[in-house]
């Protein structure tokens, strides 16, 4: 496996009129996860996309090496399709082999996307992003809809993640029961 | 490459058969029918009438039929969050909507073509005239394609921006009508032609303006 880095520097945000944060400065290497930590409104989600390039900063910058990969509350699945075929869709795309984890999916892969329930459509988002064999992951809020049960083998297949070297930024709200895990409290970082 | 080709072979298939909420190529085909078969009796069965206005009716209910499947073309697949998904893995949101442009070309345009045979007859144009129609769908309806995705990514994500879809693509739309309709008067030749250069121009413009309209929406 590759090494990967992604590294932020001094980074803005700003929506509208407003400044939600700055300053926010991390650097992390294959193996490491950061729990990226505040209230809602904060401008976790929009950290996060300014992480995966999809925002411009409005200070700083990002680096990163190593490809990344996002998941938040779109789970990017069409909903009229079965699950099987919506996942192959991007597994294609992806070329990237069998997922490690397989979120207890097999039962459900012949159901169209729009009759799962909030929590197997977020098991089946995160399946989609191991699947992709990104080494960078940037997971918005994944424990959400999830019962402990999955909650705990989402964890499991991050720190899986973690042992093979990639790198996994989570911005949640809930407590994360995760090795050696470094956390970014955005309240420190207001204006 | 395969990533794009994987991608227009979804784009196809949604287009074409539909889904759920989202309707196939049978919407707009018949809905050019229906416009074809009732202005024959809105005008009544002069066909002196019919053989001189027909051709503008086709071209006119070609532009509205291009208009109907707007609202699906763009907005689900940025709602589920797909267009993001494809920014993230480097897939230039250019390419994703060329391929678009083609896919609901192929989903309304080719149809429209088939489907011109047997409005001619309702409208009682005569072989030469139909074969100007059609030459001149084969060379307008790719530029409609283009000012449908172009418009679909401007409005997708606004409240009511089927609506306004409609009513912004219908004046972009007017310079293919005109050139369309008017290569069928006598004398009009030259319309195929000018036809032509304005469907490139759409075509050529339209995937950036998309793409930037797509980028921008993200802020």
């Amino acid at each position: 496996m590759q090494p990967c880095r992604l590294a932020a520097y001094d980074l803005a945000c700003r929506r509208g009129d407003r400044l939600l944060f700055k300053g926010v400065g991390f650097e992390l290497t294959g193996g490491e996860a950061l729990h990226l930590a505040g209230p809602n409104g904060i401008g976790k989600s929009s950290l996060m996309r300014i992480l995966a390039g999809l925002l411009r900063a409005y200070n700083g910058h990002v680096e990163h090496e190593g490809t990344l990969a996002l998941s938040d509350e779109r789970p990017a699945l069409d909903p009229h399709r079965p699950l099987g075929e919506a996942l192959a869709f991007w597994r294609q795309i992806d070329r990237a082999g069998e997922a490690r984890a397989d979120f207890g999916l097999e039962d459900l892969l012949d159901v169209p996307v729009r009759y799962l329930s909030t929590g197997q459509r977020k098991r089946a988002a995160l399946a989609r992003l191991a699947a992709s064999g990104a080494r960078i992951w940037l997971l918005d809020e994944p424990l959400n809809g999830l019962d402990t049960h999955w909650g705990a083998s989402a964890q499991a297949a991050i720190e899986a993640h973690r042992a093979l070297g990639g790198i996994a930024v989570i911005a949640s709200h809930q407590p994360l029961q995760l090795q050696k895990l470094r956390t970014l409290a955005l309240l420190e970082h207001l204006p | 490459m395969s990533a794009l080709w994987t991608i227009f072979r979804r784009d196809l298939t949604l287009l074409l058969m539909g889904a759920p909420g989202r309707g196939g190529a049978l919407l707009p085909l018949l809905f050019f029918l229906a416009v074809a078969m009732l202005y024959p009796f809105a005008v009544g069965p002069d066909a002196k009438l019919l053989a001189r206005t027909g051709a503008g009716v086709i071209w006119v209910a070609a532009l509205l039929a291009a208009i109907l499947p707007l609202d699906r073309l763009v907005e689900p697949d940025l709602e589920a969050g797909f267009f993001d998904q494809w920014a993230l893995r480097g897939i230039a949101e250019e390419g994703v909507l060329l391929l678009r442009i083609l896919a609901h070309w192929l989903s309304f345009g080719v149809p429209l073509m088939l489907a011109a045979p047997l409005a001619a007859g309702l409208l009682n144009l005569d072989g030469a005239q139909l074969w100007t129609v059609e030459a001149g769908l084969l060379l307008g309806t790719p530029g409609l394609a283009a000012i449908g995705v172009t418009i679909a990514a401007l409005t997708a994500g606004l409240r009511a921006g089927a609506a306004l879809g409609g009513l912004l693509a219908i004046p972009l739309a007017v310079p293919l009508l005109i050139f369309g309709a008017g290569s069928l008067q006598p004398g009009g030749e030259g319309g195929l032609l000018l036809l032509a250069a304005s469907g490139l121009a759409a075509l050529a413009i339209a995937p950036f303006a998309a793409a930037g309209a797509i980028r921008a929406g993200r802020e």
